[in-house]
């Protein structure tokens, strides 16, 4: 286990270091009484869990403290993970159950700069190193280079990239993508698309359409719809995944930047109120940096040993 | 998902009349309301305390005025405060010798490139000979971004392959010395205030070029991490002003608070879009509303 989180871990040091620091001060030998709980919630919502769920969590922590008899903070801790754990799901990887799919189609979706297209190129490199013939596809038109960002990574990871014109129609590039994977028997398409913000009416319904030609052009996809959330997001989070779920039936989603050092509580409002899994988390920059969220590697991040 | 801060002080101040003066009682309700509705806008946890340890002390005793009721009269206060702390609007300083470096920094994603071209055109359009530099060799293709961009605006951009951004922004100096630029703006990698060697970069490039200005672009719907942010950059070059990105969407954009609070430089411009003209200069007052989370009240309690 140690092994396979290693990465994240690592990734997480930094953060985890100043963390721990300041929950050794928290809960050290002190007693439970206003001040930690106060403290608690400090560390809550700087975390950007919010208020409500911060709220929440010491809600349901203060009754166990009751329950069990506590009285020493250090007991807390081993409480306050299992809280926090329990708020959130390990899910498969759809596609690893997907077997009739074929190309298993995921459409990327997400708000300006979030780590859509990084990600997508991420993906492509875990499915192509698991034996896969994956495709990308460069559905975003309208952003300066956003073809030629897609395009280099193809070129680095070795992976065909379908692309139209900057300028061009999006749903156009998304059709044509499914057709090439189908022809070329492709066993996974990602296709990219340009950030927009989820207030923004005409982009979503742009996005819409892609999401609708995708389905016109292959039965049943996109078979996975994601959105790439910036884990360094605060509230805004909750209303981005809210929107681009309603507008696209979003069914999964993927935390990027997680190790920017922020901490991406908004996950927990997102699984709460959306009842949406996280299934990768992103720790850097690089084509490897993307691995399976672990809800245990993440709590840590967020409280420490 | 936000319940307008007004209805919520009505709320707290239905048993009071309209006369007399706020009481420490009424204030202390007040002020858990006032506090969550910064917390559901980013304001950093620290910054809130402090903020509404400051408001408190001034509202406690306040008479209540004729125009306005208890509620409104908390929220002129703590608006007015919001106002004090988000501080002015103000230009770029584009002062001594040509050319003038002003260099943009911030995360992974934030909306530095684009905002280097949108301030870009916006000087251009003021008169000044610019060169645009691209400082990013990291992330694919974030030069041919800044590239088609400068296209766009028709102003150059200065680019040597294999080069690292230190040495590239120092042949671009002497470049712009001697091509007559006025401005030379700088567009660096995205990096978090965590990587050292990246932030070292950014204090090496200070070091050759001496930017007049060095403005930390922010994504205004960034959290609690804003503080960190913006002590790690101030940290390491010093940060001159502020851009708020992406403040076309629907987020608080309380982070502003805090990084001022940490920084104490002014916010110079609000992206507004992803457009080269959604350049804004910012209002402190409809900022102030924004993360409040109420844009019709304000207007009557400023003309009350
Ligand atoms: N540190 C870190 N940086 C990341 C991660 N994922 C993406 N980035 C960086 O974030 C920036 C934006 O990433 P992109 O993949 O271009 O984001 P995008 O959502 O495609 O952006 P737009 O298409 O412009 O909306 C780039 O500088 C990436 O290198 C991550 O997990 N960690
Ligand atoms: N809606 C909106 N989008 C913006 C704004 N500013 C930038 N963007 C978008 O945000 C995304 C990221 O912008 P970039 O300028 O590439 O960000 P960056 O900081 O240079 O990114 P890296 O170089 O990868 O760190 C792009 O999709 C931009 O079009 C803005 O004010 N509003
Ligand atoms: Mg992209
Ligand atoms: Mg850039």
């Amino acid at each position: 286990m140690a092994d396979i989180f290693s990465k994240w871990i690592k990734g997480l040091d930094k953060t985890r270091k100043v963390t721990f620091s300041r929950l050794t001060s928290v809960f050290g030998t002190n007693e439970i009484d206003d001040y930690l709980w106060d403290d608690l919630e400090e560390i809550l919502i700087q975390a950007d869990l919010g208020i409500d769920t911060s709220a929440d969590i010491l809600k349901s922590l203060k009754r166990t403290a009751a329950d069990q008899g506590l009285f020493k903070a250090n007991d807390l801790v081993k409480f306050l993970k299992i809280e926090l754990m329990n708020r959130l799901k390990d899910v498969p990887d759809p596609f690893q159950d997907a077997k009739d799919a074929k190309p298993f189609v995921i459409l990327m979706v997400g708000v300006n700069g979030s780590g859509k297209t990084t990600t997508t190129a991420k993906l492509a490199k875990i499915y192509q190193q698991s034996g896969k013939k994956v495709m990308i596809a460069a559905g975003d038109t309208f952003r300066a280079a956003a073809i030629d960002q897609l395009q280099v990574w193809g070129d680095r990871l070795n992976i065909p990239v379908i692309a139209g014109k900057e300028g061009g129609d999006s749903a156009a590039v998304a059709y044509d993508a499914v057709q090439a994977a189908i022809a070329r028997g492709s066993d996974i398409l990602i296709i990219d698309t340009a950030g927009r913000l989820q207030s923004r009416f005409n982009l979503m319904e742009e996005l819409k359409k892609v999401h609708r030609v995708i389905g016109k052009a292959l039965d049943g996809a996109p078979h996975a719809t994601w959105i790439v959330l910036d884990a360094t997001t605060g509230q805004n989070a909750l209303s981005q995944a809210k929107s681009f779920k309603e507008s696209v039936k979003v069914n999964g989603a993927i935390l990027a930047k997680l190790d920017t050092s922020a901490k991406g509580g908004m996950a927990f409002a997102i699984a709460r109120e959306l009842d949406l899994p996280i299934i990768y988390a992103g720790l850097g920059e690089k084509p490897e940096d993307l691995e399976r969220f672990n809800r245990e590697s993440f709590v840590e991040g967020i409280i420490g040993d | 998902m936000f319940e307008n801060l007004t209805e919520r002080l009505n709320k707290v101040f239905a048993g009071l009349t309209r006369r007399g003066k706020l009481s420490a009682e009424d204030v202390d309700v007040a002020m858990r309301e006032v506090r969550i509705a910064l917390l559901e806008a980013d304001v950093h946890y620290s910054v809130v305390k402090s903020f509404v340890a400051n408001v408190k002390e001034r509202a406690v005793g306040v008479e209540v005025s004729e125009a306005l009721n208890p509620g409104q009269q908390v929220i002129k206060i703590v608006h007015e405060e919001l106002i004090k702390t988000l501080g002015p609007s103000e230009r770029l300083n584009l002062t001594g010798e040509k050319p003038r470096v002003v260099m943009f920094v911030g995360l992974q994603g934030s909306g530095k490139t684009t905002q280097t071209a949108k301030v870009a055109k916006f000087l251009r359009g003021q008169g000044e000979r610019i060169l645009l530099v691209a400082a990013d060799p990291y992330r694919p293709a974030a030069v041919k971004q800044l590239q088609t961009l400068g296209q766009r605006i028709d102003v150059e951009v200065f680019y040597q392959e294999g080069i690292a951004p230190p040495e590239l922004c120092k042949r671009a100096f002497v470049y712009a010395q001697k091509g007559g630029f006025s401005v030379m703006m700088i567009d660096t990698a995205g990096r978090s205030q965590l990587d050292q060697a990246l932030m070292d970069e950014l204090g090496a490039i200070q070091k050759i070029v001496h930017p007049v200005e060095i403005l930390l672009v922010v994504d205004s719907m960034i959290g609690q991490e804003a503080l960190h942010v913006a002590e790690g950059f101030r940290d390491t070059v010093k940060i001159t002003g502020l851009i708020l990105s992406k403040m076309d969407g629907d987020s608080r954009g309380g982070a502003a608070i805090s990084i001022r609070s940490v920084t104490g430089v002014p916010i110079k411009f609000l992206g507004t879009g992803e457009g080269i003209d959604a350049l804004e200069s910012y209002d402190p007052s409809r900022l102030s509303s924004r993360i409040l989370g109420m844009g019709d009240i304000i207007g009557l309690i400023e003309r009350a």
